[in-house]
């Protein structure tokens, strides 16, 4: 995994694990890997990973059975989708859309682009 | 696991260390920074029972490390940089063989097993490896020891690219959550990720000993297009400029440890402080 150079990386590894449960590598009620598993597969301090479960724990998208691991919680995928697509209206776009003025692109043009890529996609 | 008070060190009439406080915790990968000559070495040195502290005290696993008593040496692991002690007429088997009954929790299975994803092969003769080689046997005994308290003077240095890789997933899959880790390094990039808590000595001081989420709560690292006037410290990168500053807009950004350093060798009192207090 290569990480993104501003985010804080524990917040990297929760997007990751948000991903695959937006595209359902990881199912409701499913185990998530374990913190150690985790870490190991990525090069990352363990802590580091605690925080991330830690803080997917409190936007609930996975619960926490003791002993046992980390399992996603039901639900947690419009929680998810609701999450990454506030982040993108808010965040993502306006550097998109300043590009876009920035280059004349035609709104038109634009629209065509998405439309296309959205029928292919 | 670890306390030092008011520790000094000299060699000859060369003061290395001055003064030094402070605690390290189990279950934590500590990592070492200082400018050359900062005093590293000769801290894990102090704390491996190595070297006599000049004044102060250092207590580890609550025994006093110069005291070399057995009950400690088997609870703790020093890794130098140099591993020439290692590089004899013998395998690495065989070197464990001989070793490993000094740690009475060293693990086999584990020692196999980190050999195995090093892809080193432990019936050769350690004077036949390469160095890098060598350090790769060296870092799977010290992990497979399994003691409280493992000290690791630069690891990564002498470790190919793919190795320092592999390194990295060893620790955050080996390490025990009762050891305390302590990782000296000049390799910062070599080991992000992995170290946090982030220790920065000096000569005269522990400057910072801070978890990198404390660190991300007090400063902020952004890449800026000109900079800021604020900005405690600023380098040139593609696309502008690399900034530390104040965080005082509760933005969580990701701690860039050279940049962390950098600062801090900049700033070493308005660093100090700004930790210190809160």
């Amino acid at each position: 995994m290569n990480f993104d150079e501003h985010k804080p990386i524990y917040l990297q590894i929760a997007d990751l694990i948000c991903e695959k449960i937006l595209n359902d590598a990881y199912r409701e009620d499913e185990r998530v890997p374990s913190i150690r598993d985790m870490g190991s597969l990525l090069g990352v301090n363990p802590n580091t990973v605690m925080r991330s479960f830690e803080y997917l724990k409190t936007i609930e998208v996975i619960y926490d059975k003791r002993g046992v691991g980390f399992f996603v919680t039901p639900g947690a995928k419009t929680v998810v989708k609701s999450i990454f697509k506030q982040s993108f209206l808010n965040e993502e776009l306006p550097l998109i859309v300043k590009k876009v003025k920035l280059l004349d692109i035609e709104t038109e043009v634009l629209c065509n682009h998405i439309r296309e890529g959205l029928k292919a996609g | 696991m670890i306390q030092i008070k008011d520790l000094s060190f000299k060699y000859g009439k060369k003061e290395v260390l001055n003064h030094i406080s402070m605690n390290l915790d189990a279950g934590k990968i500590y990592g070492l920074l200082g400018e050359n000559g900062a005093g590293k070495t000769t801290l894990l040195k102090i704390i491996a029972g190595l070297q006599k502290p000049y004044r102060g005290d250092c207590i580890v696993c609550n025994e006093i490390p110069f005291q070399r008593r057995p009950s400690f040496l088997s609870r703790i692991y020093y890794l130098p940089e140099e591993i020439d002690y290692i590089q004899n007429d013998y395998s690495a088997f065989h070197f464990a063989d001989l070793n490993a009954p000094f740690y009475p929790n060293f693990d086999w299975e584990k020692f196999k097993k980190v050999l195995e994803e090093f892809d080193l092969d432990g019936t050769k003769k350690l004077n036949k490896l390469s160095h890098g080689q060598a350090k790769k046997a060296a870092i799977s005994f010290a992990v497979a020891a399994n003691v409280e308290l493992l000290l690791l003077d630069e690891p990564s240095n002498g470790l190919d690219i793919p190795s320092k890789t592999i390194f990295r997933k060893i620790m955050a899959e080996y390490c025990l959550e009762s050891t305390c880790t302590l990782i000296s390094t000049h390799q910062v990039r070599d080991l992000e990720n992995l170290i946090d808590p982030i220790i920065i000595l000096d000569n005269r001081a522990v400057l910072l000993n801070e978890s990198l989420e404390r660190i991300s709560e007090k400063l902020c690292f952004t890449l800026e297009s000109a900079i800021p006037s604020d900005a405690l410290y600023a380098e040139p990168t593609l696309g502008g400029y690399l900034c530390v500053s104040r965080n005082n807009n509760e933005r969580e950004s990701r701690v860039n440890i050279e940049a962390l350093f950098n600062a801090t060798m900049q700033h070493k009192t308005s660093i100090y402080e700004l930790f210190k207090n809160a």
